[in-house]
């Protein structure tokens, strides 16, 4: 009955959002007022709607009704109550509910909190949303019923993918849909400006909190996503090439621009259509990547099942809405007003920099995502892109912007003086070059890759450069100590947002320079008692014992880690895991960190002979990554606590205007 | 001129979809990496009996001679349940023996209860309960169940099916197969 129900709420919230998408978009059109005032409480009822269908779907798999063929297939009595409830989300049908839960979340944040929204904006935002909602509802009830039943209903379910039944990996898709779907917002936001034909700052204002929003989520998916792999694929590496990663760093790269170009938007009124486009594209993307993992045109590791049928309809809404919003661009964008001039070394200049070098990335990213499919289609053969591809053209696209990083922020808008911004960046040049020698001293000198030293000095150059922008601004040093305390405390929230998530993005690339260039692996058998050797740590295997958990059996390895003679750590949970539904293996990796390096042990498959195959890695900087994609969180969400953002623009109403006035 | 370049995008992305929609209509699915065994002989068998069914079990000298089909399920998969009717079909049009590995049981004698409730489309049924004893499943490269090798009379691996086979996967593939396999 339950089930029913939320079947029937999905519906119904079809009905909701197909008035919600074309009553307000006429009444804008007319001036009408209580035609436009539809849209909020629309938008209210569909996402009650639609997380009472969500909450029916929860409630299946929380009591196991296996009557229902999405529980069956995905779920299994002995499997823990945690990973019953994520495995609502852990399959196609159940995470495309979730996907639409979250973009009806959004519409009703834009009626809870958008009040101050001029009304026609407001109303075509909310059709617009709704528009996309109709698509996925379509979808969604025409071809992925997560409700259908199945008869007769088997004891027991086909049980959860057990790599899937792993904290990391159950709590990442909810925040990579919250990015992809915030994307939505800045999305509607685009082609609602397009429809009234005009975009100004007070726009590019409404817009920026809630792509900030969406950045930080997605910021956070793709960390916790790559954070699994490292830990639980067990092959010491975070990150793949994989055509399902690169479906969601597309869109972060691109978001990543869009925050950007929104600035120049809205503090100098320059680079509108550009935004525009790139809002328009950044979303687009978001759907590329559903479409991507859910067609079955490209594989991947972890590809939902595909089905041509459903990648038909994916690609009929990625046609509907990106070539109907592209087209909509083409008609209206050359009708906007081109807003102030600038040289192009400035502020500005270094935005559109930055602008250009990501969308170039993601261009190449898009490339080596789609060349097999390219080559299929040209009866190439089947090719697959790998790493060596990414990394020789990602790389040398990153180095200058990550350099132009640095200094951007210190030039001024409209036109900027080069050699005053450098200038001021002298402390920072010597801290790179002792900090690039430094590394290349302390990990051994010669025998180690030089790249990496230049690796090294491209995250100093951005940390410190950064700090000493924000430096600059309290003027540290320079002014009495108390002088530069006040400013301090004064320096806007968004200001402190920025510093922080360069600061992050530095910490990042040490991460991923140390990772990748001072990375020992050593693959071998090893029996208890044993030691082996990696980078001057000595790896005991000190016993193998049998485990038992819920729904699952296996070994467990011990391993004690000694440097010079002195113990450093024990690795007691490296396990080798038999599920029982579905069977399969998976192996949980032994990790202890000191947040310089990881130590990493993996134990593998017996030879029969009492040994094991065992992996064992010396990560260094490894932790580096995690700790600089929080720091790029915390960035981004000190950024968004910024009260410039909530109480909205500084123009358009009077009312609006009023509500700027500090409070202090 | 200007105009020109707002088209742009909306060209580009046009033309990304017309190569997507070739790609899902005409292109070959990406998930048929061709099994490193086809054209190759049948990995060597010895499995024991299903208890329960028969102790004959399934080795390689039941298989050689004819051409037959090998079916990897087990009494833990719904997508078996929901492929068995269609096998026991095919066991009745006579056309080709069915020999299948029960795999990855958790108790022996599941499979057998199993297909005494479902019915036996099998000849000979091999029982897998994977290493360290047999790894037939292994040898075979099978990533799940349900999952069917077309095997020739001289013992070669012809084809592979993963998943459950439809009407139309035996219709349109897998029977014409084994027709033009058993061709003197």
């Amino acid at each position: 009955m339950i089930v029913e129900t939320g079947h029937f709420a999905l519906i119904l919230a079809l009905v909701v959002a197909v008035a919600q998408a074309s009553v307000p978009l006429y009444g804008a059109q007319r001036r009408s007022a209580p035609l436009m005032a539809v849209a909020a409480p629309a938008a209210l009822a569909q996402f009650a709607l639609i997380a009472m269908a969500f909450g029916a779907l929860t409630y299946a798999y929380v009591v196991s009704d296996f009557s229902v063929v999405n529980v069956a297939a995905n779920s299994h009595t002995d499997k823990p109550l945690l990973y019953k409830i994520t495995g609502v989300w852990g399959n196609h049908e159940g995470s495309l509910l979730l996907w639409i839960t979250i973009l009806a979340g959004f519409g009703m944040a834009v009626s809870a909190f958008g009040r101050n929204l001029p009304p026609s904006l407001k109303a075509r935002v909310l059709a617009v949303q709704a528009m996309i909602a109709v698509g996925f509802l379509l979808f969604i009830l025409l071809t992925s019923n997560p409700f259908a039943r199945l008869d007769p209903a088997p004891m027991n379910g086909n049980g959860l993918n057990p790599l899937l039944q792993d904290p990391g990996l159950a709590f990442h898709p909810p925040f990579l849909y919250l990015g992809y779907v915030g994307f939505s917002m800045a999305f509607s936001f685009a082609i609602a400006a397009l429809i009234e034909g005009r975009v100004d700052a007070a726009w590019a204002r409404w817009v920026r909190p809630w792509t900030l929003a969406a950045w930080v989520f997605l910021t956070c998916g793709i960390a916790l996503g790559s954070w699994w792999a490292y830990y639980e694929l067990g092959w010491g590496g975070w990150w793949y090439w994989d055509p399902v990663e690169n479906a969601s760093f597309m869109p972060w790269l691109l978001g990543t621009a869009l925050l950007h170009s929104a600035v120049v938007v809205e503090k100098r009124d320059a680079l509108k259509s550009w935004t525009i486009l790139l809002a328009i594209i950044t979303f687009s993307f978001s759907l590329l990547g559903t479409f991507l993992v859910r067609s079955g045109v490209l594989t991947s590791v972890h590809s939902f099942a595909a089905d041509p049928a459903r990648g038909m309809f994916v690609l009929g809404l990625l046609v509907l809405c990106a070539g109907g919003s592209l087209t909509l661009f083409a008609m209206r964008a050359p009708e906007l007003k081109a807003g102030g001039l600038f040289a192009p070394i400035s502020r500005e200049g270094a935005l559109l920099l930055n602008n250009v070098l990501m969308s170039t990335a993601t261009g190449t990213v898009l490339l080596g995502t789609l060349f097999p499919l390219f080559a299929d289609a040209l009866e190439l053969g089947k090719i697959s892109v790998g790493a060596p591809f990414f990394n020789s053209v990602f790389v040398p696209l990153m180095v200058p912007m990550v350099m132009a990083m640095a200094v951007a922020p210190l030039l001024s808008w409209k036109r900027g003086d080069l050699m005053a911004a450098l200038g001021r960046l002298k402390l920072a040049l010597a801290a790179t070059v002792a900090a690039a020698a430094a590394s290349w001293l302390i990990m051994g000198g010669d025998d180690r890759p030089l790249w990496a030293a230049a690796g090294m000095a491209l995250a100093a150059w951005l940390f410190f450069g950064t700090l000493s922008e924000w430096a600059d601004r309290i003027r540290l040093f320079r002014a009495p100590l108390g002088d530069s305390m006040r400013r301090a405390f004064r320096l806007p929230r968004a200001a402190y947002g920025m510093t922080l998530a360069h600061v992050g993005l530095a910490i990042v690339i040490a991460g991923i320079t140390g990772s990748s260039a001072w990375k020992v692996e050593s693959v071998q058998v090893m029996r208890p008692g044993d030691v082996a050797r990696v980078d001057g740590y000595d790896f005991q295997l000190q016993s193998v014992h049998p485990i038992t958990g819920p729904n699952y059996t296996g070994e467990g390895a011990i391993f004690v880690v000694s440097k010079d003679g002195r113990q450093v750590a024990v690795l007691d949970d490296a396990e080798k895991r038999q599920y029982s539904q579905p069977p399969r293996p998976t192996t949980e990796a032994a990790i202890h960190t000191t947040w310089l390096a990881d130590l990493y042990a993996v134990i593998g498959e017996a030879d029969g002979k009492g040994g094991y195959v065992t992996r064992l890695y010396h990560n260094p900087l490894i932790p580096w990554l995690w700790i600089g994609a929080l720091t790029m969180v915390l960035g981004g969400l000190v950024s968004l606590s910024d009260r410039r953002h909530r109480v909205g623009a500084p123009a358009r109403k009077p009312a609006a205007a009023r509500a700027m006035q500090p409070a202090e | 001129m200007r105009r020109a370049l707002y088209l742009l995008p909306v060209v580009l992305f046009l033309g990304l979809a017309a190569v997507f929609l070739y790609q899902l209509s005409f292109g070959r699915d990406p998930r048929d990496i061709p099994s490193v065994l086809i054209n190759r002989p049948l990995p060597p068998l010895d499995l024991p009996g299903v208890p329960g069914r028969d102790d004959i079990g399934l080795k390689s000298e039941h298989i050689t001679g004819q051409v037959s089909l090998i079916n990897i399920f087990g009494s833990w998969c719904v997508a078996c349940v929901a492929e068995h009717p269609m096998l026991l079909q095919i066991r009745k049009t006579g056309l080709v023996p069915v020999h299948g590995i029960d795999w990855n049981e958790k108790n022996p004698e599941d499979g057998s209860r199993w297909l005494k409730r479902n019915g036996d489309p099998y000849d000979r049924v091999g029982l897998d309960l994977g290493p360290p004893k047999t790894n037939a499943a292994i040898d075979f490269g099978v990533t799940g169940a349900p999952e069917t090798f077309v095997v020739d009379a001289s013992g070669n691996i012809r084809y592979k099916h993963t998943g459950p086979i439809t009407p139309e996967v035996w219709t349109d593939t897998l029977a014409p197969m084994i027709k033009e396999l058993q061709k003197p």
